[in-house]
């Protein structure tokens, strides 16, 4: 077990773990706003940073991740820094943002994973810091002890005052239910997914319940659960919200802990389609290649230069005797070869139509 | 995977000078439920200018597939009979690298999705104990599947051959091309 360990990936790992560890103690002015309640969560959620930068590391290892992660960097800070930022920005709005290649295969698929994700992002957003304690409320004590006055709530990040919002006026409806509505986003996208998924024919056929339907009716648990749990206050008298608040926490920790391993690993990976972008388009300026079947240009040269070199590290060799490379064909020109080679073999044979 | 009734005594045959270009395969593919209305199938002219000999491509599922290999955000993923599946939704980034690596030619980038999409066999169909759509309605039966026994019945003087070498590479596949009879391995390049 030990022994396959990626040993590079465990430092980089144990290092930022350390690193999130400090910043909580830190952020939380040395505990002083750091709620106890919550140390569970953020056990889940250290481990998950663990986990989640070990396996990032690990797959960066990978050749042709390597490949596009050092080239996307070179790129990025090679000439105009500026530029590739700001088409970074935009990439990261259209396609992190709004996952608009989503919307072409279909527009309900997109709504679904739309609700799902803002849902997702804005709750890791609001009880990321509220767990590290670098969020946290406090009643303005002159408000509180004057009777004539309209009591006073104050937001604070890392210790400091961020803004002050009166008792039971909107704002304080919008902040206290915040993560109730990001659970309402949650819910509705994950109905549209299971439906989906329990209707579709190649769907059902290609899905695995672990891969799948387990992440769904986790993140259905976790909305359901979270809601019950500030629902049972108003509607229920605090009835059984032990039984909630255990099993909010169970199913939360269990998201946390599993995002390293299965489908939530997604989140992590997609930008590096920005990085895909940026390849694309860095290696269109330098040139394209033509195809020796075809004669028409099918890719960036860079590209498949670069994926002689990935080959070639993952051990094939699809150099030809002339020096070439099978690679240097297009898709269509290498159906085209095969077919060649195909009708070479029956002229070897006769030339006769075989059957 | 869940459950399935995929016939392993099957097989896929493939003999592309029978192809005369029908493109009903193309039709049938995109009937598949699992790449929906896209097709996935190559039909194409072999050399336009001197011959109107088509050729036709499905997805070799190769032993070892390079597609899988290169592909940055392990998207592409072999199962236990040996289907080389299609990128995996949530995490293919779009990048093309097995579009451009397949020895075959058989990975197609769809822009719009920034998404790759290819063959896997069917997976529906097979996983039920059927055959591949296109291999249903080929009228010449360029794309055939069946058992082993069946093919060497109806083609006495072909052999199916699942080796090819490029260059340097041999590259062992699931799908069989058919090839006059004795021969064991396909020199492309
Ligand atoms: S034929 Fe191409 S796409 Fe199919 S498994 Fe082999 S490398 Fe992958
Ligand atoms: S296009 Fe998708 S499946 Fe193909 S190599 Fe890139 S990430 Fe992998």
């Amino acid at each position: 077990m030990i022994a396959s360990l990626n040993k590079k990936a465990l430092i980089i790992a144990t290092l930022v773990s350390a690193l999130v560890i400090a910043m909580v103690f830190y952020g939380s002015r040395e505990l002083q706003n750091f709620d106890p309640a919550l140390i569970g969560y953020l056990f889940g959620t250290v481990f998950a940073f663990f986990g989640v930068v070990y396996r990032y590391s690990v797959w960066l290892q990978r050749p042709p991740t390597w490949m596009y992660f050092k080239r996307t960097w070179q790129f990025f800070f090679k000439g105009k820094v500026f530029a590739h930022l700001l088409f970074f920005g935009k990439e990261f709005v259209q396609n992190i943002g709004f996952q608009k290649f989503i919307y072409p295969r279909g527009r309900t698929r997109w709504i679904g994973h739309f609700l799902m994700a803002i849902g997702c992002t804005l709750a890791f957003a609001i009880t990321f810091p509220l767990t590290f304690g670098w969020i946290h409320f406090t009643m303005n004590a002159e408000t509180s002890l004057n009777p004539e006055s309209i009591r006073m709530y104050e937001a604070h990040f890392f210790g400091f005052k961020i803004f002050e919002f009166k008792l039971g006026s909107f704002i304080a409806f919008l902040t206290f239910h915040a993560l109730n509505w990001c659970s309402w986003l949650v819910i509705i996208g994950v109905l549209i997914f299971m439906r989906r998924r329990l209707t579709q024919a190649g769907l059902i056929a290609t899905q695995t319940f672990e891969g799948d339907l387990l992440p769904l009716i986790l993140l259905l648990a976790i909305s359901i659960t979270g809601l019950g749990l500030s629902y049972d206050y108003e509607f229920m008298k605090g009835m059984a919200y032990d039984f909630m608040a255990v099993t909010h926490a169970v199913t939360v920790i269990m998201f946390l802990i599993w995002i390293p391993f299965g489908k939530f690993f997604h989140i992590i990976q997609r930008p590096a389609q920005i990085g895909a972008h940026i390849y694309k388009r860095e290696g269109m300026k330098r040139g394209m290649a033509t195809c020796p079947h075809t004669g028409k240009e099918f890719a960036t040269q860079l590209h498949i230069d670069d994926l002689k070199i990935v080959t070639k590290e993952l051990g094939f060799d699809f150099r030809l005797e002339d020096g070439s490379s099978h690679l240097d064909l297009s898709p269509e020109g290498k159906r085209s070869r095969l077919a060649m080679a195909h009708l070479k073999a029956r002229q070897e044979n006769g030339g006769k139509l075989f059957g | 995977m869940p459950e399935t009734n995929y016939q392993t005594n099957q097989e896929f045959f493939v003999d592309m000078q029978r192809c005369i270009g029908c493109k009903a395969c193309e039709m049938a593919c995109a009937e598949c439920e699992t790449n929906g209305h896209d097709s996935m199938i190559h039909v194409n002219y072999v050399d336009r200018a001197v011959t109107i000999q088509t050729t036709v491509q499905v997805c070799m599922h190769c032993d070892d597939p390079v597609c899988a290999n290169v592909c940055p955000a392990d998207a592409i993923s072999k199962d236990e009979f040996g289907v080389v599946h299609t990128a995996n939704t949530a995490r293919c980034i779009g990048c093309s690298n097995c579009v451009m690596a397949c020895p075959f030619g058989v990975p197609k980038k769809n822009e719009a999705y920034d998404l790759m999409m290819k063959c896997n066999m069917c997976y529906d169909r097979t996983s039920a104990g059927k055959k591949p759509m296109c291999a249903t309605v080929c009228p010449t039966q360029a794309l055939f599947y069946g058992t082993r026994e069946e093919i060497a019945r109806m083609r006495p003087n072909s052999s199916p051959v699942n080796n090819f070498i490029f260059g340097n590479e041999k590259v062992s596949t699931k799908v069989n091309i058919m090839m006059p009879k004795g021969t064991t391995v396909l020199r492309v390049d």
